[in-house]
């Protein structure tokens, strides 16, 4: 499992950063949205991976560690609304610089950068 | 009641920036009459604050009655009073100055000014090292606001990068507050710093790597060499109060370093990689800014690049690593935050009377009231560029007293130089605003009397910190040393730790 978890991890967050490194705001999007699921993930396995186990005392032998389950949820509220928020900027972005470019300035004709 | 008082600089910008949000999205003098009063309460609450920091007791506040460290405390030192007194004096003046009009360009300004200065002092004051992260997500959400305060072209297009990076930023600080907890157990900061210090060999490396994590998290809100470019363009094209509040938005990233340095990792092996990095980054920042100061072609771009100036100064005061380089900083951060936040503003009264052309340094009419504007521009300018007799001279002095022989044949040249050609470069502006002119008759809008005592009210810090150079060096000096014996901070926030546990440092090192 641990294996399987780190593999999702890392290549979600490989995705996000190449998506990241594009030039145009809709993959910056959904580079940023990948990499904010890597992170939740990678908190959520803070407290160790386990199976069968509550986050509730008396519940299981060895009950699970419930801070990383309070961190991870404090984590998708915040990126979340940070996601709607740039969203919401980058059409802007689209409306009053005429495209979609980071820079505000159309690459060359055909770029697909 | 007295022991609610650490709460009260989150509660009051909170309650107000709801009562503000509430009423309506233009400003009405009503709601520019309660920003200002509010803030004015902030500026003496934040003052009892700093009397009582200043008695050398560091005062809890455990959230919700929940112990040190299974709940939320919030930590009052001498260093989070300092910075909150600050944020307070400086908000202040950005709010005086934003009630004559420049609140009208844009929907809610008051509210969410108010919300940036929540998540500001919330920022300073929390214990708890994911409070941390979540207070600075409020105060990035509002600067996003902020900086796109009034709309066009520019702001969104700088608004765009500065927003993406943040979030980037973000992902990174929740990866390395991952890290952390996995590996020491905790987010109480002075917890962790204390299980550092008993961590078993096997998690060293982990607490290393997110020690550097962290430290380039904060690099980037700090705005340090390889992470600053962000920075001209983004305070150039925000609004004239945002961008002089702003100017507090990198000293959170150097506080926050400050913080990591001596309460969390002082005993880690990742100090040394800290250190090194501060130093070297901060010369280079210096370098390069100064150079940048050298060519920018508005006066808006020079001032971003003095920040920077600032910035580099700051962090190779912190990569010196000992108690007088810190007291230095502290002294030399408080007067450069407030001066770079009266020039801003100058810059916007510049640039309204110059029509067309701004605050770009190109000829152009005649200014309305050039000395009124000169002589403001002329103060502000001696101190920005650390010329005496104001304080901004004194603060490097103090920094440059405080380094040791190696670290002074880095640090002289490089800071010397910076200042020259900060000086170069303000001297240049000065001349073209208020004597290369065209003749005919001079128009644009007269300085209104509450832009006016924005301006004063920050401006006049310059002078007032040379009158009351010995207690407030004695304060950041007082400071600098409880930052370094973090020992005193984690026992008062964890009674139950044994004194004996820590092993003695060596005097006058983190």
């Amino acid at each position: 499992m641990e294996l399987l978890f780190s593999l999702v991890t890392g290549v979600l967050s490989a995705s996000g950063i190449y998506l990241l490194l594009r030039g145009r705001t809709f993959s910056i999007i959904v580079g940023l949205a990948l990499l904010s699921y890597a992170v939740n993930l990678f908190l959520f396995s803070t407290g160790g991976l386990h199976t069968h186990s509550a986050a509730v005392i008396g519940e299981s032998a060895a009950p699970a560690d419930p801070l990383p389950q309070a961190l991870v949820l404090t984590a998708i509220v915040i990126g979340f609304a940070m996601t709607a928020f740039v969203v919401i900027l980058a059409i802007r972005a689209r409306a009053e610089l005429g495209n979609d470019h980071v820079d505000g300035k159309q690459g060359e004709e055909g770029s697909t950068r | 009641m007295s022991q609610h008082l650490l709460v009260f600089p989150i509660l009051l910008p909170m309650l107000t920036a709801l009562a503000l949000l509430l009423m309506g999205q233009a400003p009405s003098q009503l709601q520019r009459r309660i920003s200002i009063a509010s803030t004015s309460l902030l500026v003496a609450l934040s003052g009892v604050l700093l009397v009582h920091a200043n008695s050398d007791v560091i005062s809890v506040y455990n959230l919700g009655n929940w112990q040190a460290p299974y709940g939320i405390v919030l930590v009052l030192d001498r260093l989070s009073a300092l910075m909150v007194a600050l944020t307070a004096v400086l908000a202040l003046g950005c709010i005086l100055f934003a009630s004559a009009g420049d609140d009208a360009r844009g929907s809610n300004f008051h509210g969410i000014f108010q919300l940036q200065l929540l998540g500001l002092n919330g920022a300073f004051l929390t214990g708890d090292l994911f409070n941390l992260f979540v207070f600075f997500e409020i105060l990035l959400l509002a600067s996003y606001a902020l900086l796109m305060h009034g709309g066009g072209k520019a702001r969104i297009g700088a608004g765009l990068h500065y927003v993406v990076l943040n979030l980037v930023g973000s992902a990174l600080f929740l990866i390395a507050l991952g890290v952390l907890y996995g590996a020491t157990g905790t987010l109480n900061m002075a917890d962790m710093g204390y299980r550092i210090t008993q961590l078993e060999e096997g998690n060293a490396a982990l607490v290393t790597a997110g020690a550097l994590l962290l430290t380039v998290v904060f690099s980037l809100k700090a705005a340090i060499l390889p992470l600053y470019f962000w920075l001209p363009s983004t305070y150039a094209s925000a609004p004239a109060p945002v961008a002089a509040l702003f100017a507090i938005m990198t000293k959170v990233g150097l506080y926050a370093l400050l913080r990591i340095q001596t309460l969390i990792f002082s005993e880690s092996p990742a100090i040394v990689y800290i250190d090194a990095w501060l130093w070297w980054g901060g010369l280079a920042t210096l370098l390069l800014a100064g150079i940048g100061a050298l060519a920018a072609r508005d006066l808006r771009t020079l001032v971003a690049y003095l920040v920077l100036v600032s910035v580099g100064t700051l962090m190779s005061g912190a990569g010196m690593g000992h108690i007088s380089g810190t007291g230095a900083l502290l002294y030399y951060l408080v007067h450069t935050t407030l001066i770079a936040g009266a020039l801003f503003l100058l810059a916007e009264l510049i640039g309204l009377q110059r029509g067309k052309a701004g605050t770009r340094l190109v000829r152009a009419r005649k200014l309305q009231q050039s000395t009124l504007l000169g002589s403001m521009f002329l103060v502000g300018a001696v101190a920005m560029a650390g010329l005496p007799p104001l304080a901004g001279a004194l603060g490097k002095l103090l920094l440059m007293q405080a380094a040791d022989a190696f670290q002074r044949f880095w640090l002289w040249p490089l800071l010397l130089l910076a200042g020259l050609a900060a000086m170069i470069a303000l001297s240049r502006a000065g001349s073209v605003f208020f004597w290369a002119s065209y003749k005919g008759a001079p128009s644009g809008p007269r300085v209104t009397s509450l832009q006016l005592s924005g301006v004063t009210w920050l401006l006049v810090s310059a002078p007032l910190l040379v009158l009351f150079a010995g207690p407030v060096s004695h304060y950041t000096q007082a400071t600098a040393e409880q930052l370094a014996s973090p020992q005193h901070t984690i026992q008062t926030i964890l009674p139950d730790v044994n004194a004996a546990d820590f092993a003695l440092r060596p005097e006058g090192d983190h």
